[in-house]
């Protein structure tokens, strides 16, 4: 591991997070903490014919987990829910650039497992073991 | 200036640890992690080593040769550990597996029995999860109250509330001797007089300070010290609890099982004497051997030299931290009140992102919340990096870490 996962697009997104603050009447919320650090997010979103039509998120943490997590609520504006319920780990590190680690990665992975919470709850599925394990 | 800072040649001391030689992300190891767990030195490892390759063997009812060494030098290392902590008897002294076993022994051999609906069990903001945890479950269970002595602004606890929370109702008083994440010494052997004034247990949790400094149980007068092995030099997975024998041999068993029993019939069972009472089945043998032989090398050392090596380059690098612009450092300012552990904050750089800035220069550091959530929520500081040091750590690895700290400041002004 080395600094150089703390590259300027990192820090950028960490000193100005995007899509940062609260959806006025979102449809659907979700929070989550890694009790490893205590790094925490929480994301809203808003729902329009199975797509995300807004999203914002909020957050403490590290430079990876809230510049990951800001990075996300770009990405994933006008996908389907079919679209975030498949997206795993090599999507977050696709966008980030970098391989944070395996001490990191789950630093990483806290706004997609957030994310995912989200459109399994508007769903009202049960959530996958395989979300609950991603952090 | 340079001042004669150590009767340890630390250099040559440097040779025992066969880790040090090693290079992390191709930089020398800076090891500053020591209050997670130490490194181990070449007789620690060889007398481990030896024991599975010359006299590996269940130890107390074997009667051949084997058999018969592993139980001698099992119980040597108990006999040099009660001298270690200048125990009254060795038969106090019981093996567990560490710290934290220790405590869940007495919280739930001696507190299941004698703590009730109403009582109080006094604890202070600074301790470590692992004596926190196992309280509030005998007071979950028993329907008695926990309360928490808080700390003033320099990190120190306050002696005033130590005076206003223990009372009548009080059972049992556990602190910490030295704190995990401010360093902080507290002045247990006080504490311990107020506890007893009102009829109530004392217990030191001394992780942080049998490592570090002379211990003497029968001046603290504490009815239960409990420790870690590998906090100090020794192996993993062993640690000790020294009770007061008359409270021990009056308790009820932890564990039940083998090694621990005098007779077994199907109506009931009789147990041994202290400490094998406590010490249900196989136990960890080369734990504790090897542990005896940590306690050797540090003897040997002398604990007062341990403890002056340590506050002397722990007052270095204070020093040295207070020249980095943005850092602010937790605990004691006074040099005398602490152990060699700095926890602080850079900036407004998560500890994690720290932590990860500094392993890129081989600089091992610690990132968290460090088992003191309490502790943390008291503070409204939701992550610190700690720096913790040893007997093999020095000066020049104090100025290659702030450079490092330096480093990492100006990544994230950017």
């Amino acid at each position: 591991m080395s600094s150089e996962i703390y590259k300027d697009i990192i820090l950028d997104y960490y000193r100005n997070p995007r899509n940062f603050g609260d959806l006025p009447e979102p449809d659907v919320r979700a929070k989550d903490s890694n009790p490893l650090c205590g790094d925490i997010i929480e994301m809203q979103l808003k729902i329009k014919d199975g797509r995300v039509d807004d999203i914002r998120f909020k957050g403490k943490g590290c430079a990876i987990s809230q510049a990951s997590a800001s990075m996300l609520t770009e990405a994933v504006k006008g996908k389907t829910l079919d679209e975030i319920k498949a997206m795993g780990k090599p999507y977050v590190l696709e966008l980030l650039g970098i391989d944070p680690g395996p001490t990191r990665i789950k630093c990483a992975l806290l706004g997609l497992k957030v994310l995912k919470l989200s459109v399994y709850g508007y769903l009202g599925q049960a959530v996958t073991e395989e979300v609950k394990q991603l952090v | 200036m340079v001042e004669k800072v150590t009767t340890i040649n630390v250099s040559k001391l440097r040779e025992d640890f066969p880790v040090l030689k090693r290079l992390v992300n191709g930089k020398p190891l800076i090891y500053f992690d020591n209050a997670a767990t130490s490194q181990k030195p070449e007789s620690v490892i060889e007398t481990t080593d030896r024991y599975y390759r010359e006299y590996n063997a269940n130890i107390h009812r074997g009667i051949h040769k084997l058999a018969e060494e592993a139980t001698l030098a099992h119980e040597e290392a108990r006999e040099k550990i009660a001298k270690f902590i200048h125990a009254k008897h060795t038969e106090e002294i019981i093996f567990t597996r560490n710290a934290t076993e220790a405590i869940n022994l007495v919280a739930y051999s001696w507190g299941r029995a004698n703590v009730g609906k109403g009582d109080k069990i006094v604890l202070t903001i600074m301790e470590h999860h692992s004596n926190t945890v196992p309280w509030q479950l005998l007071a979950q269970e028993k329907g008695a109250t926990v309360e928490y002595v808080k700390i003033d602004n320099d990190g120190m606890l306050r002696l005033e509330e130590v005076h206003e929370i223990i009372d009548e109702k009080t059972k049992i008083v556990c602190v910490t001797q030295a704190s995990n994440v401010l360093g902080t010494i507290n002045p247990v052997k006080e504490i311990g007089k107020v506890a007893h004034r009102y009829g109530a247990m004392f217990l030191v949790d001394a992780a942080q300070s049998v490592p570090h400094m002379r211990v003497d149980v029968r001046d603290i007068d504490c009815d239960f010290f409990a420790f870690s092995g590998h906090k100090m030099l020794g192996p993993t997975g062993i640690g000790v609890l020294h009770g007061k024998s008359e409270h021990l041999r009056r308790m009820p068993p932890f564990l039940g099982g083998g090694e621990m029993i005098r007779e077994v019939h199907t109506t009931g069972s009789l147990w041994k004497d202290i400490p094998y009472k406590y010490e249900a089945g196989t136990p960890n043998i080369v734990g504790a051997i090897g542990l005896g032989a940590a306690v050797d090398y540090l003897s040997k050392i002398g604990m007062e030299n341990v403890y002056e090596h340590e506050r002397e380059i722990a007052k270095y690098a204070i020093g040295r931290m207070s020249e980095v612009k943005d850092l602010t450092l937790y605990g004691p300012r006074d040099i005398a009140q602490r152990v060699g552990v700095l926890s602080f904050n850079l900036g407004d750089i998560h500890a994690h992102d720290l932590a990860s800035i500094l392993d890129e220069d081989g600089i091992a550091i610690r990132s968290g919340h460090h088992c003191a959530q309490p502790l943390m929520e008291f503070l409204n500081v939701p992550a610190m990096s700690r720096a913790s040091f040893y007997i093999y750590n020095t000066r020049e690895e104090v100025d290659v870490f702030i450079n490092a700290l330096e480093k990492a400041r100006k990544l994230f002004a950017r």
